[in-house]
């Protein structure tokens, strides 16, 4: 029995030595069907079927040329242009806007965002710059810098991750949907957006206190290299 | 006029729309793996139209194939683009403003009007609104259609073959279904854990998509095989959960597993490259509390309105 999990085995092996994850999840199906004496026929069945009912998942495709004439006239740039007109006086402020607007965006579905488009060339600089301009300094020390970083790199995935399912043809509502309509069982996705919204907010309030907190730790520090120097 | 908004027809048009995409990537002489990108975003494209050319189920089972194929092989790459230059890109930005966002904010406004006044459903919310927002792009912008296409191609190849992973993951949890997967892994856990508490089944439940996405990188490919394994069986079936509730708690607490694992790299690995952190484990780190802490209140928040 237990033989059939092979399987998971293949994905983890897969997902752990960086083997392509299509190549892997598709082997990961065939030897699982295989070994549990289903023939190649009746697989390729499945698969494809499961494969065709789940299109929903994908219909976010449709969405690619509007996004794209807009990208091509300077829509990034302008979300660039507001994010950056953000006036904050401190590092934990910056990052916490950041945040509110990050869980927004996604929860609206909306493909924007990323690392490389604003949090590298936008709300680290601006952090960075905030924690340099409130305490005259020129360079920060090396661990702060660390902290300004990371903090600044986590307020991007805390947005990203806990808003994304609030918007109701979120990818990964529909993949919910498509696992639990294999199983026989019908889900409605209004119900389960409507229950990522508290979720969304708890992790907007967990990140923001973790980032105001920050700001205080910065402002004992800081006092602490002022006084020694 | 209301039986072209079928959601089969949407399907159809977004086969349609990868197609044409195919076919400007073939014209595209600077890819160097032209014909095979073109090759499987087709094939990608054809499965959207399986009901309505009458495609068996076992030759899209075929197409998989060879899309895997392709993927494993690298032979499906980004192609050329016209990259404007900085001034372009300015002027540009300066001209449009705020209002470049008209479009596609479109999308979600249309997308939730459609599913909350009407009976046509979210999905078809999403095509309609896609539709709406493409005429008011190319209206507004005063584009071509060879220039829509253009941009279009650009972005498909963007989000790359992974975006064909959610439905390839939704087959697999097919085939795992069909070969009793879930039975097996519900025995596994009904051996360690006391089921019939209905708190220990919903710990273990997202404790198992959490340690899952930990070591997949991936909360998707955990969610088949955790939700047939352990959600549905245990703690739909044995304690009454409610599977919608339940599904998307379950997906989020397998996010607190991402927050945390270097095997997303994306998130957590190269924008330590990007920042240029010292640490690798930097950005985890600060995000390990949070992570903790998220879980714990998904589990609570979950417990109070499961059961």
């Amino acid at each position: 029995m237990v033989i059939k999990l092979i399987g998971i085995l293949i994905i983890v092996v897969g997902f752990l030595l960086r083997v392509d994850t299509l190549l892997t999840v598709l082997t990961a199906g065939v030897i699982t069907g295989l070994i549990s004496g289903m023939d190649i026929m009746s697989i390729l069945n499945t698969m494809g079927k499961a494969f065709v009912d789940n299109r929903s998942m994908s219909l976010f495709v449709l969405t690619l040329p509007a996004i794209a004439l807009a990208e091509k006239h300077g829509l990034r740039e302008q979300a660039a242009r507001l994010i950056g007109s953000i006036k904050a006086a401190t590092a934990g402020k910056v990052m916490a806007i950041y945040l509110v607007l990050r869980t927004i965006i996604a929860g609206l579905g909306l493909r924007l965002g990323g690392h490389p488009q604003f949090i590298r060339p936008l709300i680290a600089p601006m952090a960075e710059g905030a924690i340099k301009a409130r305490y005259g300094i020129d360079q920060l020390p090396e661990d702060l810098y660390e902290e300004v970083m990371g903090y600044s790199a986590s307020s991007e995935n805390y947005g990203n991750f806990y808003g994304q399912n609030i918007f109701i043809a979120a990818s990964g509502l529909l993949l919910i949907q498509g696992v639990f309509k294999e199983a026989g069982i019908a889900v409605d996705l209004l119900v389960m957006s409507r229950y990522a919204i508290p979720i969304g907010i708890i992790a907007v309030i967990y990140g923001v206190i973790q980032y105001l907190y920050f700001d205080r730790k910065v402002e004992r520090k800081m006092k602490e290299v002022n006084k020694n120097a | 006029m209301l039986k072209l908004l079928n959601l089969e027809y949407m399907y159809f048009l977004t086969g349609l729309l990868l197609i044409m995409v195919s076919i400007y990537t073939c014209m595209d002489k600077k890819n160097p793996a032209r014909y095979t990108t073109a090759l499987f975003w087709t094939l990608f494209g054809l499965t959207f139209m399986a009901p309505i050319i009458h495609l068996p189920n076992s030759l899209v089972g075929i197409f998989l194939i060879i899309m895997a194929v392709l993927s494993g092989g690298k032979l499906v790459k980004i192609g050329s683009h016209k990259e404007p230059s900085t001034e372009e890109k300015n002027r540009e930005t300066d001209k449009w403003g705020n209002r470049l966002f008209i479009p596609i904010l479109i999308i979600p406004v249309v997308t939730f009007g459609v599913a909350q006044f009407t009976k046509l459903g979210a999905l078809v919310g999403l095509a309609l609104a896609s539709i709406v927002a493409i005429i008011v792009a190319v209206i507004m912008f005063k584009e071509s259609f060879s220039n829509t296409m253009e941009e279009s191609r650009r972005l498909v190849d963007s989000v790359s073959t992974a975006a064909t992973l959610p439905q390839l993951l939704a087959a697999l949890g097919a085939v795992f279904n069909a070969a009793g997967v879930g039975t097996v892994v519900a025995g596994l856990i009904s051996a360690v854990i006391p089921v019939n508490i209905a708190l220990a089944t919903l710990i273990a439940y997202f404790l198992g998509m959490s340690i899952f996405t930990i070591i997949m990188g991936n909360a998707f490919a955990a969610f088949a095989v955790i939700t047939t394994g352990i959600g549905i069986p245990l703690v739909i079936n044995m304690h009454g959960a409610d599977p919608a509730i339940l599904g998307v708690l379950g997906m989020l607490a397998g996010y607190c597993g991402t927050l945390v694992t270097p095997m997303a790299a994306n998130f957590n690995i190269v924008p330590v490259a990007l920042l240029n952190m010292k640490d690798t484990f930097g950005v985890i780190k600060k995000q390990a509390p949070v992570a903790v802490l998220m879980w714990i209140s998904i589990l609570i928040f979950g417990y109070i309105v499961l059961f």
